[in-house]
């Protein structure tokens, strides 16, 4: 007997069952997957718009993440600038593909961009984020074509750029927007970032820059 | 991994006078319940997220034959595949087998309780394959050729002079000579050295908090960034992982996450929550072209259907054993195998069988601070109550303890001698504990006295003062 049939039989004898589930509480199983409801969202998460707003940024900003707000888009590259300044960084970035990133005008700024998955010794990322979650101060990031997941954790700073409507209460909302906007299967990587790196594991001593990013710039657009 | 549990009792004493490890301990104590008790504070739904977890969990484990083999299709429609393991042996097999037909020399690691379980680093050497823990605490483990002590912080028991130590022991062969004594220099000494070893590993495996069966997604959480270094930037990957982890859908993972980062280290969200689902797709450019999931059963599937199944709801979060006065007094090694703490205690005698581990439901004052804690709600002390049941029936309890236990059943089940008894025995004990009411010494209790004085009864037993307070009784 293969492993699989022998630990699926040895599971369906400590439940009292003969075989395979069937019947209705089968039914019942695959209607829970077609559902697939939300359990229990907290009341923080339910709140109108602008107050989610304001709850994501003082949530990423408590998760150590440092926020720039930018009226729109065209500021992006100038606010990058004041960061990469501003942390010691040489005005240079490896961004993503993505055209709410690589579609701006970098020259202007005076940032040297290259758009491709990151290699080890780049400083600095800049990449799009799919949502933000009020919740925690959440980022949702999708892994494609427009978006390596390397960006995500080889540089020393990983800046994200955020439109502030596409800022939701609950990991649910995004979630539903996930799945209208694209439809399953899942890309291969989805991550979930919530402020800088960090190991407590030397004397439970907390040191931001474990192994991923030191930094988690966040530059929000619009309001 | 070598089992000391049988020594238990010689371990926990070598723990209370190791004075490094208590210092250590104290960090635990003065962190973790804390932070937790303020996180959960901020949360007024935390009770009912609790319940419904709760629920959540019983249902899953009902139907779980069903959700994996949803899990199993999905993942295969999405190009990774699944592999099914019985027991520790095969599981070894499996991933050596996908590790050599990798060509691989060296395999990066996140970290994963469940490769501890299947003793998965010495296998993997013993066969020419070099294992790196990149967790920064399994890492300094794994040059002081350790185990982990905590379930989540593994180093816990390690002191900031111990890692300088092992750091300069080691790092002298990346030209890193210098002794560096602050947790900052030396974490980035590790990153450095680190960063290499991910970039030159053939296969990355990690472990798997969550497995989605809607998605066919696994999902790990870390803090350090390590776990997705580990799964990124290899060829392969592969995710090992147990059969009690599957969950029905994203929401479903959604409402386990919003409790495991709180109750573990008190944290709203852990830093990186990553959702993987198969190989790299067409055009993406970078992440693994292979992914395989390894599912563990190694004796859970007999759980369901018997006294222990509310174990199978564990998420291992910690919260058990960051408060637990035992594990706090004593640490993770002296429980001598793999999982500690209440949630071990429960769990090592299944895995490693009772007759080995009979001390561990033991090592509880059942004062019922794990069950008050466990996101799960699971009734930890009842579920070790029930192993010291077996153990009673197997006749491994100790010969003196059985025989005080039948004398007692003898008397209780004669009131009217058990009261009378009782009576002169309060009477006695008031007598010897005098003017202060405590007794320094008294046969029998040695093991009491010794550490500490026994509070003298007030020379009445509650028989008494029951028969005085009832209606119509003395009062
Ligand atoms: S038994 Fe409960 S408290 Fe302990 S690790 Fe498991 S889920 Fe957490």
């Amino acid at each position: 007997m293969s492993g699989r049939d022998a630990i699926l039989g040895n599971i369906r004898r400590g439940l009292g069952r003969g075989g395979p589930l069937d019947g209705a509480a089968r039914a019942a199983c695959e209607e829970r997957l077609r559902a697939h409801r939300p359990v229990l969202i907290p009341a923080r998460a339910q709140r109108p718009h602008d107050e989610q707003v304001a709850l994501f940024v003082a949530m990423a900003t408590e998760a150590a993440a440092s926020v720039a707000r930018v009226a729109g888009a065209d500021d992006v590259p100038a606010a990058v600038a004041a960061f990469l300044d501003q942390g010691g960084y040489p005005r240079r970035a490896v961004i993503a593909p993505a055209q709410a990133v690589s579609g701006l005008d970098w020259a202007a700024a005076g940032i040297e961009v290259e758009a491709r998955a990151a290699r080890n010794g780049d400083r600095a990322s800049v990449t799009p984020a799919f949502a933000g979650i009020a919740e925690t101060g959440t980022l949702m990031l999708l892994s494609g074509p427009d978006s390596p997941t390397t960006l995500n954790f080889l540089p020393d700073a990983h800046v994200v750029v955020l439109d502030a409507a596409r800022i939701v209460g609950p990991y649910e909302d995004a979630w539903a927007w996930l799945r209208r906007e694209r439809g399953l299967p899942l890309p291969r990587t989805v991550n979930w970032i919530s402020g800088p790196s960090r190991s407590a594991d030397i004397e439970q001593k907390l040191q931001m820059g474990a192994h991923g990013p030191i930094q988690l710039h966040i530059v929000l657009v619009g309001d | 991994m070598h089992i000391t549990s049988p020594s238990f009792k010689a371990n926990a004493r070598a723990a209370l006078a190791d004075a490094p490890l208590q210092r250590a301990l104290g960090n635990l104590r003065a962190g973790f319940p804390g932070k937790r008790a303020a996180a959960v504070a901020r949360l007024p739904e935390f009770e009912a997220l609790r319940d419904a977890a709760r629920d959540l969990k019983n249902h899953i484990l009902e139907h779980l034959d069903f959700y994996l083999e949803t899990f199993e299709a999905n993942v295969k429609q999405h190009g990774g595949q699944v592999h099914w393991a019985r027991d520790a042996e095969e599981a070894r097999q499996i991933i050596l087998g996908l590790c050599q037909q990798a060509g691989a020399k060296t395999v990066t690691k996140g970290k994963s309780m469940i490769t501890e379980e299947i003793g998965l680093n010495d296998y993997l050497a013993q066969h020419g394959i070099e294992p790196i823990e990149t967790d920064l605490g399994e890492y300094i483990l794994q040059l002081r050729g350790e185990h982990p002590s905590h379930i989540i912080a593994p180093a816990i028991h390690v002191n900031l002079d111990q890692v300088s130590d092992a750091f300069h022991a080691h790092h002298g062969r990346y030209g890193k000579t210098e002794r560096q004594t602050e947790p900052r220099q030396l974490m980035n000494e590790a990153r450095e050295i680190l960063r290499d070893k991910f970039l030159a590993a053939d296969v990355g495996i990690t472990g798997a908090n969550f497995c989605i069966a809607e998605t066919g997604t696994t999902v790990i959480v870390t803090n350090e960034g390590n776990g997705d270094l580990t799964q990124t930037l290899p060829r392969v990957h592969i995710a090992v992982t147990s059969i009690e982890k599957v969950v029905p859908t994203l929401e479903d993972a959604t409402l386990l996450h919003r409790l495991l980062s709180r109750s573990a280290t008190g944290q709203e969200i852990e830093v990186y929550g990553t959702w993987s689902s198969g190989p790299r797709r067409p055009g993406d450019p970078d992440g693994p072209s292979e992914y395989h999931v390894v599912l563990l059963d190694n004796g859970r599937s007999n759980m369901l259907g018997s006294e222990f199944q509310d174990m199978l709801r564990c998420i291992r979060c910690s919260a058990c054993m960051n408060h637990c006065p035992v594990y706090g007094a004593i640490g993770g090694h002296a429980y001598g195998w793999v999982y500690p703490g209440p949630m071990g205690s429960v769990l090592t005698p299944q895995f490693i069988g009772i007759e080995n581990a009979a001390n561990l439901p033991n090592a509880s004052t059942f004062c019922g601070r794990c069950e008050s804690v466990c996101p799960v709600r699971i009734p930890l002390p009842k579920l070790m109550r029930h192993w010291r049941a077996r153990e009673y029936e197997k006749h491994l309890t100790p010969q003196g303890f059985r025989f005080g236990l039948g004398v007692w059943a003898w008397c209780v089940r004669r009131p009217a001698l058990y009261r009378r008894l009782t009576r002169i025995g309060a009477c006695v004990l008031k007598v010897l504990g005098g003017k202060t009411g405590r007794i320094r010494s008294l046969p029998l209790a040695g093991g009491w006295t010794a550490w500490r004085d026994l509070p003298a009864p007030q020379g009445r037993t509650f028989f008494e003062q029951w028969a005085e307070r009832r209606p119509g009784g003395g009062r």
